[in-house]
């Protein structure tokens, strides 16, 4: 395991040279999904207030390591459907914040537990000129493996993670009919009156 | 999320329910009138709901409080041979199922753990297998139906079973008839196994109870796409890995 990393490694680095030294824009999709969950892991095994749920020191994480690696735009546009493009941008602005409030408030219980869990991930399968690829992992720990993919996109800064598989379910289709129906009832700020209230409830428990 | 773990909660009473539910469904369906926005998959969304809630309603009474206490009272130890237990015979079924898609090597597999965890592991207390690194693919009748190309059918809620299809509701009838708890001839104890069976399963789901009320806007539409998206790609899965191994 661990030489094959050290090859990994060498290999990486000597592609990113082959290339001419641009160093963050050449990182390949996998790689990136691997070191950003292995600083994520790391931070949160060394972190007993984020074992025990801080939000505070959650969200400061995801805000670090997490979301400069994620097209957050392009999840909740696509969570949103055919009415993002109605949405004005103060309206934009706000379903990101309050869907992005939302999924690290959901997540954060998750992650007291990842101690006892590693990664491993499958082969890349993509060919070099393509722009968005699945990244797939699996999380082991006890029981049965969890399954843990990624789609991201290229983009001028690099790979972009823009949505998530857990067990088979995609998150932003998970959102989509939720969304379009809070849409077809209350209209687009009704949506967003329902996320804030959806967290200042999980706030308080 | 255990994934067996809905169909781990209903065998027992399975048969009567589900043909209750069929019947009510036939009723239901020849006066639904669905709305526009209406999900191509779920066209008894009014049935359903009213299923989800009577289910979330008997699940607020009895069962969550129970499964709460369950988990405070006993130990972890004890919990992860009740879980074994049961895992256990889900192997031997998994194996069963491996074999009706064509598939030897997980069927194997399965029957091995079954066997060693059985003789070895104290009745399936112990799971030996594991330790063994014998690998476990849980699977059930639903996705062999699937595995053979029927389809899944519209979204349906059970009662008291939960979220389904109906290609899944007819694969767990099916996994009733053949369960090992609900073959036992003395009653007592294959009720309290039955009552053990169901209370572990929802004590397992205690946390990803609360995640949902904390993730989902509508926790109804919530559960159904999730439910949709995991059986479609678990079945996808077992079509396209038999297409990589190229047998044909």
């Amino acid at each position: 395991m661990k030489r094959r990393d050290f090859y990994r490694t060498v290999l990486a680095v000597a592609s990113v040279f082959a290339v001419g030294g641009a160093w963050a824009q050449e990182e390949a999709p996998d790689a990136l999904v691997k070191r950003i969950s292995t600083e994520v892991l790391d931070a949160v095994k060394s972190d007993a207030a984020i074992q025990a749920g801080d939000v505070g020191r959650i969200t400061a994480l995801v805000d670090g390591k997490i979301m400069p690696n994620v097209n957050f735009t392009r999840m909740t546009a696509s969570a949103v459907g055919r009415f993002w493009r109605q949405a004005t941008p103060e309206q934009q602005k706000r379903l990101q914040d309050e869907f992005k409030t939302l999924l690290v408030r959901t997540y954060s219980g998750a992650l007291g537990e990842v101690k006892e869990h590693t990664l491993s991930f499958k082969p890349l399968r993509a060919k070099p000129e393509d722009t968005e690829v699945v990244v797939r992992s699996e999380v082991r720990g006890r029981g049965e493996p969890i399954q843990l993919d990624y789609r991201l996109e290229k983009t001028a800064g690099g790979w972009k993670i823009y949505d998530l598989n857990v067990l088979g379910v995609w998150l932003v289709e998970t959102y989509r009919s939720q969304f379009a129906q809070e849409i077809n009832n209350k209209g687009l700020d009704g949506l967003i009156t329902s996320l804030a209230q959806r967290n200042k409830s999980n706030g308080k428990s | 999320m255990n994934p067996h773990c809905s169909a781990v909660s209903i065998r027992p009473v399975m048969a009567r329910w589900l043909s209750w539910c069929l019947a009510l469904c036939l009723v239901v369906l020849a006066g639904c009138a669905s709305g526009p926005n209406a999900h191509p998959r779920d066209p008894i969304e009014p049935f359903n709901r009213g299923v989800q809630r009577f289910n979330d309603g008997v699940d607020e009474a009895v069962l969550k409080p129970v499964a709460t206490a369950y988990r405070e009272v006993m130990p972890d130890l004890l919990r992860t041979g009740v879980n074994n237990f049961f895992a256990n015979l889900r192997d031997l079924w998994s194996s069963v199922n491996a074999a009706l898609q064509l598939r030897p090597q997980e069927a194997v597999e399965n029957f091995m753990r079954f066997n060693v965890n059985t003789f070895l592991g104290l009745g399936g207390v112990l799971d030996v297998a594991s330790e063994l690194q014998i690998e476990r693919t849980t699977l059930d009748f639903g996705q062999t139906l699937g595995r053979w190309g029927i389809p899944s059918g519209p979204y349906l809620v059970l009662p008291f079973m939960g979220p389904s299809t109906v290609r899944d509701a007819v694969g767990m009838g099916v996994e009733a008839s053949g369960d090992l708890v609900m073959g036992m001839d003395h009653v007592p104890s294959r009720n309290s196994l039955y009552a053990l069976r169901v209370v572990e399963a929802r004590a397992n789901l205690l946390r990803a109870g609360n995640m949902l009320d904390q993730a989902a806007l509508d926790k109804y539409s919530f559960t159904r796409d999730a439910y949709l998206q995991r059986r479609d790609s678990q079945v996808r899965a077992l079509i396209g890995r038999d297409d990589d191994a190229a047998d044909e």
